[in-house]
């Protein structure tokens, strides 16, 4: 039978000629990947495992997003308890407050992962690297223990859905909306326990940073991982980022899906996903009522790279943040924020009325840098809108993309670039 | 293995922000975690929960984050089990890699009710509905993933090895 990407992947990696959905497999790690709320638990596990040392020094990724710069005193612990291990362990691959960014920007962006690789990360948005042509997933902090001290980690091996791509997305639509669009489609339990492969001609029509935001978002269709192939485009961004030597998994002529789903790229609108799951999806054509919006974030692991502030710059540009309304700009990455500041993005920026943060996740979980009060709405480039997921239980989150997030800055509501 | 206890009841698409908010995550001393746990969606649920109960809940329990946290603090909250229609997969590994038993049964997800007494046979995936004289057949786990849970867990597991 033939074998979709990700089942070659895990077969190569297992050390088997051939796998099929609801094998059991054990894998070898190309990298392990943690942050300063997921890898604190992993190393009081780490400690629990007999004679455990770090498999691979190079192998371990350690990075303090989430409640970093250190947000309060217990956060500094949590970071510097992961500081200490990688100082201890001698982690070549941790990234100290100036180095660091939003980890799923970070780690293609360092040139830590490249296609055929297999990577777990204790973060449900590792999934990600699958617009590398990586098998990446997310996993819990004693999966990530185990995986640093023995270099391996137990996998199920998934079915797969194939999402056929063609044609061309129109202006103010980007990656985002047609993941939210895929997600409004299938529900975020539709791809349960699967792969999404993406395929199709259309692919040709996506950035690297589509692709990012893409991958990014498979885990809220509830699957193990999103994929791209790697084409021209992967191997330039490869090649530009990193030594590492990659292999190119393409899946079997008669790899199996469990569904086809076909998109025309063309067809997808700049879309909204309304509180409380990513699921509750609208095109901007279809909000009727004025939603008045408190705050905007333009940032996160799904949409804080360069084009997203090159796009969301075009749309500031000359005008002003409506009154009322907190907005937030934040680079995922040291070299993003360095570009955006050279590029002359930070000077629209400010001269709009909004905010630069220092790379951090920050506001995305209700961590810090944004926090929502009882009642107030945010449109958010983030990933999740769940109960509380900003801040106070009685928020709510609108997830879009960074045009349409600055779009409704502006204008005070929800709101399509067209309107500007 | 068995359990035994009353159960709370949750819908579909339960995410581990509500199980355990982000807030809360700058600790990860379980006790603590525990004292939050469901606190977005059910603010009564540590105040009423005793050691042994069951929670109940339909499609894609523990959507969302890796959060080891999530699972964490239920067990720690005193639950013996989770049934539910179906686990989101990050949770479901997290569940058995720390040892909380969880099932899969649709049947018993739709049919049980809040405050109802339930017993868990982990060894046949039987489910008893005490309260209301019922049975339902969970899926019981795979041979691998039941040594898993007979060595205790993920670290037993490669420490036995
Ligand atoms: S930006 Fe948000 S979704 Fe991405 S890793 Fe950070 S907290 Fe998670």
């Amino acid at each position: 039978m033939g074998m979709t990407m990700t089942q070659k992947i895990l077969a190569s990696h297992a050390g088997l000629s051939e796998v099929k959905p609801g094998d059991l497999i054990m894998a070898d790690l190309d990298l392990v990947l943690g942050n300063d709320i997921t890898a604190p638990v992993a190393i009081d596990v780490f400690d629990k495992i007999k004679a455990a040392a770090v498999f691979d020094k190079h192998k371990v990724a350690l990075v303090p997003d989430h409640f970093a710069p250190n947000k309060d005193i217990k956060a500094a612990e949590q970071c510097k308890k992961m500081r200490m291990f990688a100082g201890e362990h001698e982690i070549t691959n941790y990234f100290e407050i100036g180095q660091m960014g939003v980890e799923h920007a970070l780690l293609p962006e360092k040139g830590l992962v490249v296609a055929g690789n297999l990577v777990i990360g204790a973060d449900s948005h590792t999934c990600t690297y699958g617009a590398l042509g990586a098998f990446s997933t997310g996993v819990g902090s004693t999966d990530m223990a185990a995986g640093m001290a023995t270099g391996k980690a137990w996998f199920k091996v998934p079915a797969a859905l194939k999402f056929v791509l063609t044609g061309k997305m129109n202006q103010y639509v980007s990656g985002k909306d047609v993941i939210l669009h895929i997600i409004g489609m299938i529900g975020v339990d539709g791809a349960l326990y699967k792969s999404m492969e993406f395929v199709g001609a259309g692919i040709a029509n996506l950035t690297m940073d589509d692709r990012f935001t893409i991958a990014n978002m498979a885990i809220e269709a509830g699957a193990k991982n999103g994929i791209f192939p790697v084409d021209d485009r992967t191997i330039d961004y490869i090649e530009s980022h990193s030594q590492k030597e990659y292999t190119v998994y393409a899946a079997d002529e008669d790899a199996e899906y469990e569904q086809v789903i076909e998109i025309d790229l063309s067809t997808v609108k700049p879309t909204v996903a309304f509180p409380h799951l990513p699921e509750n999806t609208r095109t901007t054509d279809e909000i009727t009522e004025p939603v008045y919006i408190d705050q905007v974030v333009i940032g996160s692991c799904t949409n804080g790279r360069l084009s997203d502030f090159s796009k969301a710059a075009k749309i500031f540009k000359g005008h002003q943040v409506a009154k009322g309304v907190r907005t937030l700009i934040i680079p995922a990455t040291q070299k993003i924020y360095l570009q955006c500041m050279e590029l002359g993005y930070f000077k629209t920026f400010v001269e709009a009325g909004a905010i630069i943060s220092a790379p951090t996740c920050g506001p995305c979980l209700g961590g810090h840098m944004g926090i929502l009060a009882a009642g107030e709405r945010c449109v958010a480039t983030t990933n999740r809108n769940f109960v509380g997921r900003m801040g106070h239980v009685d928020s709510e989150v609108y997830l879009a993309n960074p045009e349409v997030a600055a779009a409704s800055a502006i204008l005070g509501r929800i709101a399509d670039p067209t309107e500007l | 293995m068995k359990a035994k206890g009353k159960v709370f009841r949750y819908g579909s698409n339960v995410d581990t922000d509500v199980i355990i908010p982000a807030r809360y995550l700058n600790t990860s001393d379980p006790s603590e975690l525990a004292q939050h746990c469901m606190e977005d969606i059910d603010a009564d649920f540590v105040k009423l929960v005793k050691a042994g109960d069951i929670i109940v809940a339909d499609k894609n329990f523990g959507c969302g984050s890796s959060r080891e946290h999530a699972p964490l603090s239920i067990k720690t909250a005193g639950i013996s089990c989770v049934i539910a229609a179906d686990f989101a997969r990050i949770f479901y590994r997290n569940a058995i890699n720390i040892g909380l038993p969880i099932l899969e049964c649709p049947e018993a997800a739709a049919d049980i009710e809040a405050g109802d007494t339930v017993e868990v046979d982990f060894n046949t995936g039987l489910i008893i509905n005490v309260s209301k004289n019922k049975t339902y057949q969970g899926q019981a786990f795979p041979e691998f993933m039941q040594k898993l849970i007979a060595a205790g867990g993920l670290v037993n597991f490669i420490n036995e090895q």
